[in-house]
């Protein structure tokens, strides 16, 4: 609600500042946006008036103006103005003038015929937007008087951010009674009377719908002239609070929404076939309105029709065939109520967006109608002319919002603000906000004005009376409370362990968007069903992303293409997919690296990462779980990865994760110029942690013996580790694979491990007996299983 | 001079001369060896006449223990030597850099929310996650936001059908956590938030952190005091001026917004806080008795409050980002700069 602060003060007038008018509101809950003032710069501009107009010599669309500033030197003004006219009084910047920081006025020569400063239109003095020529000043406005005195532009504009609840605020009767009420300062409500019928006339009122249409008041003014013109305060009010003038009608119906907050419609009587209905749309039912777009309504949406078909959408927007035009003489005003729930999502559902759908949404006092219609017929009246008619009311009290009396316990309001106000502090903010109260012992029976149709219970009453009371003025007590100690599970790792983990491995966290680009997602991840967003925001963010790995490979090409070559970046949060219809929300955690292994050194060449790198990431990650042998890396393909350097992460049989080389072909789909490595783990599969458990340590020596077997290639390292777990049996503390070997000395197709024993006993020093049985054993076991043979 | 005399000097000039560890265990050899000259000096002790044994052998052992004493500190001198040439050969440019793993860091969004969750979880606050894929009623119909509510078309909802959508708030995990438990409850929810508008200063995902707190005696007082405390803290500043402007909410009653003076200009004014000298930095309210309605818990006998924060924006506030857009492109330039 944006609006003039000099209509305002007409309303009411507190003995404050504009600075602590402001303030004042935006404590009470109306904040104030912006504050600027009604014009800028037009100081110096003056009431001219032209007395004669002559042809330019050498220019056909110039002429030569005089123009007094009430005294007894004319000035010369040259001006290409089509419509300037002796006798016209127009906006005048003399020599010296400022329009703007940079358009200062010069005296000038144009075409050889000097020009002692400028005749002006709207646009040039920010006052409006039309540009056909000057602007025209009322004839009795006196030549060299200051523009700025002459349209009250020594004001400023208010502009406030209304909370949904405040629709009462919505027009300045409603702010003025605000103001009175944080102000103590008397509201001078404008004289509204009812106007006398002069004509007969009436239209026949039909209201089918009567729950979405409580209240239809209407009324026939005959004889109207439409080119009258819009006062200038008129259009400056408008103005100011950011409405273009659209001629006399429209601008009165405009004015009362402004000014009372009722918003009410205008049809050409003479194009309307017969009496007016209040129905909702019928199946299919089209409607051409004021924007010219042609729609096709639905039957949810509540129209005004005449016996024919539909001619606006109540509280939305009129349609532009019933609308006043040129040459219209006989309107039938409008002013209804509507429920707000009538109206709620009428307006976005056809994509618009009125300010009366804004104020029905809001709410409009019930109340309200019948004073509204008077007061726009008084304004017509007196500025386009006209015999008005009877008012018809068509009222279905029953539907129209009741006022019940709400009980309000002090006790409550001790409880719920933590302070007691006295009974005459409370008394006193109600009746102020225009409640009517009845004590009963320590507590109140209250009754809210119709315009404040938001209080509905008591805490609505609270609220206003801390409201009003001053939150600042209201205690502030840190809460007393029992000293409960908080459950801390130990066997639990949190994200937070995850991340931190990471983090000191030289990841650095980043955080993507949830909805991806689809056509990327269905490279990276087709084999999940995505859910796709019914509204989004862009095509490339149009579905809720299956993997983190699609927003982190984005992240690499982003920095890659910066000169950001070393990347180790990871992110955790939620992926998305449908289950059968079901939609799952798993939180997992994924990290991406490419470039070189260790960060660039003087001492050594660091190689470009590889498989086993990210991996040991990602064995660090299982390792929380203090049970990293329960999960196992199993070779399996993946859509976004290199066929042969990719693996399922599973705890036992679950797949958990997975790992591997970004697929070249992805890569340069994707347009990563170095090979990347990926990994995504479910966090459920690590958060379970173990509690760690004491085992006692052995006093006696542990004796390492390295073997080394020759086994088939395509024979997994895992397994052997296993086979020779199993059969060194409980003196085997550690085992380490400390080389690989293929080529020279051994057979193609086979390759060779050497595997570190570290063999210890709890009860004595080993023998060599014993070492050799253990080393026997696996020996055996190895070649019987795997067809291992010990290398040379 | 002696040749007793001759010989002590030959033998202390030899030791004196000895230039490492091997030569002068050779010069030991020579004149304290089984054949050395002092010893043998010592068996030659018998061809004296009995009266002068004595003496000459006390000069003997003299001269022995002389040289001995010569050798062991000549020793330790050039043991001294051999290790301070040993520590010079050894001496390495410290200022060069050291190897290996670089070190990674975490999002600023991260360490504003763990910041937040350090604040609150030492008063007895749960950390609680709720799903981001909501339904219509947590997000909206169990907060007071019915269908077509004015407060529904600003937040801008991305929807998958009629009844699912992205949360818009973190406040439906209010809902769930007071669903499944009865007072008291304390519990804080950070999360992801989505709403479809994106420009300079929106975008279409952030985080919000939401706190609940129900109980017995709990006031608008109670949560006034909280939030200051809070906002003191989290910025580190015990004089930070807070105000609370009443504002709406369809959930909470009374409801409030929560202005710091502004923490980059003091509250002189700046482009930051648009020269008005105060941020927005929180929301805020009395639960609202009819989501406790909707939840089942006694509207008599519990009172409580909500708040809700935007992560970004504290973060910008702390760390001095001005684009929001910042966070989510993830240039190391940015990310880097708070590890």
């Amino acid at each position: 609600m944006k609006f003039s602060e000099k209509w305002l003060r007409e309303w009411v007038d507190p003995p404050v500042s504009t600075e602590e008018l402001v303030e004042q509101l935006t404590m009470a809950g109306l904040e104030v946006d912006s504050v600027e003032p009604a014009a800028a710069g037009l100081e110096a501009l003056l009431v001219g008036e032209v007395l004669s107009v002559d042809k330019h010599p050498d220019a056909d669309k110039l002429r030569v103006c005089q123009v007094s500033i009430g005294d007894d030197n004319p000035l010369q003004i040259v001006c290409g103005a089509p419509n300037v006219e002796a006798g016209g009084k127009y906006p005048l910047a003399p020599v010296g003038a400022r329009l703007s920081p940079d358009i200062r006025i010069k005296k000038s020569k144009l075409r050889g015929v000097e020009s002692h400063g400028m005749l002006c239109s709207a646009t040039e003095l920010g006052l409006g937007d039309d540009q056909s020529g000057l602007m025209n000043l009322p004839a009795d406005a006196p030549a060299g008087q200051s523009i700025q005195a002459l349209l009250g532009l020594d004001d400023t504009v208010i502009e406030i951010d209304l909370t949904p609840n405040r629709g009462d605020c919505l027009g300045i009767e409603g702010i003025a009674r605000e103001v009175g009420t944080l102000l103590r300062t008397p509201v001078n409500a404008i004289e509204i009377n009812p106007v006398g019928h002069s004509v007969d006339d009436i239209l026949d009122i039909d209201v089918q719908a009567p729950q979405a249409c409580p209240q239809y008041l209407g009324r026939v003014i005959r004889g109207i002239d439409v080119s009258a013109a819009t006062p200038l305060w008129m259009q400056e009010r408008l103005r100011r609070s950011g409405l273009r003038s659209l001629g006399i009608v429209v601008d009165i119906i405009n004015y009362v929404m402004l000014e009372l907050g009722q918003p009410m419609h205008a049809f050409d009587l003479a194009r309307l076939a017969s009496g007016i209905q209040v129905r909702f749309a019928r199946e299919g039912e089209q409607l051409t309105l004021l924007d010219e777009r042609e729609i096709t309504l639905d039957t949810e949406t509540l129209v005004i029709a005449d016996h024919e078909k539909a001619l606006a959408i109540a509280g939305v927007m009129g349609g532009i065939d019933s609308g006043i035009q040129d040459d219209t003489r006989d309107v039938f005003l409008e002013c209804a109520f509507f429920p707000p729930q009538i109206i709620a999502g009428r307006a976005r559902t056809y994509g618009m967006h009125t300010d009366s759908a804004y104020r029905f949404e809001r709410g409009v006092d019930p109340d309200l109608q019948l004073r509204a219609v008077e007061r726009a017929t008084t304004l017509l009246l007196e500025n386009a002319g006209g015999q008005a008619g009877p008012v018809t009311a068509v009222s279905h009290v029953e539907h129209l919002p009741q006022s019940v009396p709400i009980t309000l316990r002090s006790g409550r309001i001790q409880k719920v603000l933590g302070m007691s106000p006295s009974a005459e502090e409370v008394t006193d903010i109600l009746t102020r906000l225009g409640m009517s109260l009845e004590a009963q012992g320590d507590d109140w029976q209250v009754r809210s004005p119709t315009y404040r149709f938001d209080i509905e219970l008591e805490a609505d009453l609270i609220e206003e009376i801390g409201r009003v009371y001053g939150y600042n003025r209201l205690p502030s007590v840190i809460l007393q409370g029992a000293l409960d100690v908080q459950p801390l599970v130990e066997s639990e790792n949190s994200i937070d362990v995850v991340c931190n983990a990471l983090a000191s491995r030289g990841y650095q966290e980043a955080v993507t968007y949830s909805f991806v680009d689809p056509a990327q997602q269905a490279r990276i991840n087709p084999a999940m069903t995505p859910v796709p967003l019914a509204n989004p925001i862009s095509s490339e963010m149009a579905e809720m992303r299956t993997s983190l790995w699609t927003g982190l490979l984005n992240a690499v090409q982003y920095n890659l293409n910066r000169q950001k070559t070393r990347l180790r970046f990871f992110e955790h949060g939620l992926r998305f997919y449908s289950d059968g219809g079901a939609i799952r929300q798993d939180t997992m955690v994924a990290g991406v690296v490419t470039g070189t292994r260790w960060p660039e050194h003087w001492d050594s060449k660091a190689g470009p990462v590889d498989f086993y790198d990210l991996k040991s990431d990602v064995d660090a990650l299982l390792a929380l779980t203090g049970d990293a042998g329960a999960f196992a890396f199993v070779a399996a393909g993946h859509p976004a990865l290199h066929p042969g350097q990719s693996a399922r992460i599973q705890r036992g049989e679950d797949l958990v994760g997975w790992i591997g080389r970004v697929h070249p072909q992805l890569a340069s789909q994707l347009d990563l110029s170095a090979d990347s490595f990926v990994f995504e783990l479910e966090f459920a599969a690590i958060q379970a942690g173990r509690l760690a458990a004491f085992r006692s340590i052995s006093r006696f020596p542990s004796i390492r013996r390295d073997l080394a077997v020759v086994v088939d290639e395509t024979l997994g390292v895992a397994e052997l580790q296993a086979g020779i777990e199993a059969a060194a049996g409980e003196l085997l503390q550690e085992l380490l694979i400390f080389d690989v070997y293929r080529g020279k000395g051994i057979e193609t197709g086979r390759k060779s491990i050497a595997f570190g024993l570290i063999l210890q006993d709890y009860s004595r020093t080993l023998t060599e007996k014993d070492i050799e049985a253990v080393v026997a054993q696996v020996t055996d076991q190895l070649g019987e299983k795997f067809g291992a043979t010990l290398r040379d | 001079m002696s040749s007793l005399d001759e010989l002590e000097q030959q033998a202390l000039q030899a030791v004196a001369d000895s230039a490492d560890a091997a030569a002068l265990d050779e010069v030991r050899v020579r004149y304290l060896g089984k054949k050395g000259l002092l010893t043998q000096q010592l068996k030659q002790l018998g061809a004296l006449p009995a009266e002068e044994r004595p003496a000459a052998g006390q000069e003997i052992n003299r001269i022995k223990q002389q040289v001995q004493a010569a050798i062991e500190s000549r020793g330790e001198t050039l043991q001294k030597a051999a290790l301070d040439a040993q520590l010079a050969r050894e001496t390495i440019d410290v200022t060069l850099p050291g190897r290996g793993q670089s070190q990674g860091g975490l999002h600023p969004v991260t360490l504003t929310l763990r910041r937040i969750e350090e604040l609150f979880r030492p008063l007895g606050f749960s950390v609680e996650e709720g799903p981001e894929i909501e339904d219509d009623h947590h997000n909206f119909g169990a907060l007071n936001i019915p269908d077509h509510h004015p407060a529904r078309a600003m937040h801008d909802t991305f929807y998958f059908d009629a009844h699912t959508l992205l949360r818009t708030h973190t406040s439906p995990v209010q809902v769930r956590v007071m669903e499944e438990r009865q007072p008291p409850l304390r519990i804080i929810a950070p999360g992801r938030v989505y709403r479809c508008d994106s420009d300079l200063t929106h975008t279409p995902m952030f985080h919000q952190v939401e706190g609940l707190l129900v109980d017995e005696h709990v006031s608008f007082a109670n949560l006034k005091g909280l939030i200051d405390e809070f906002l003191r803290a989290f910025f580190e500043r015990d004089d930070l001026a807070v105000r609370f402007r009443p504002s709406y909410f369809p959930f909470t009653e009374p409801s409030a917004e929560v202005d710091i003076q502004c923490v980059m200009c003091s509250g002189d004014g700046c482009r930051v806080c648009s020269q008005s000298g105060w941020l927005e930095v929180l929301g805020c309210g009395m639960v609202h008795p009819k989501v406790f309605e909707q939840v089942g818990i006694d509207n008599e006998r519990y009172t409580g409050f909500a708040f809700g924060m935007g992560v970004e924006r504290l973060a910008m506030l702390r760390y001095g980002v001005n684009d929001l857009r910042l966070f989510f492109e993830n240039d190391l330039a940015f990310l880097e700069q708070f590890n």
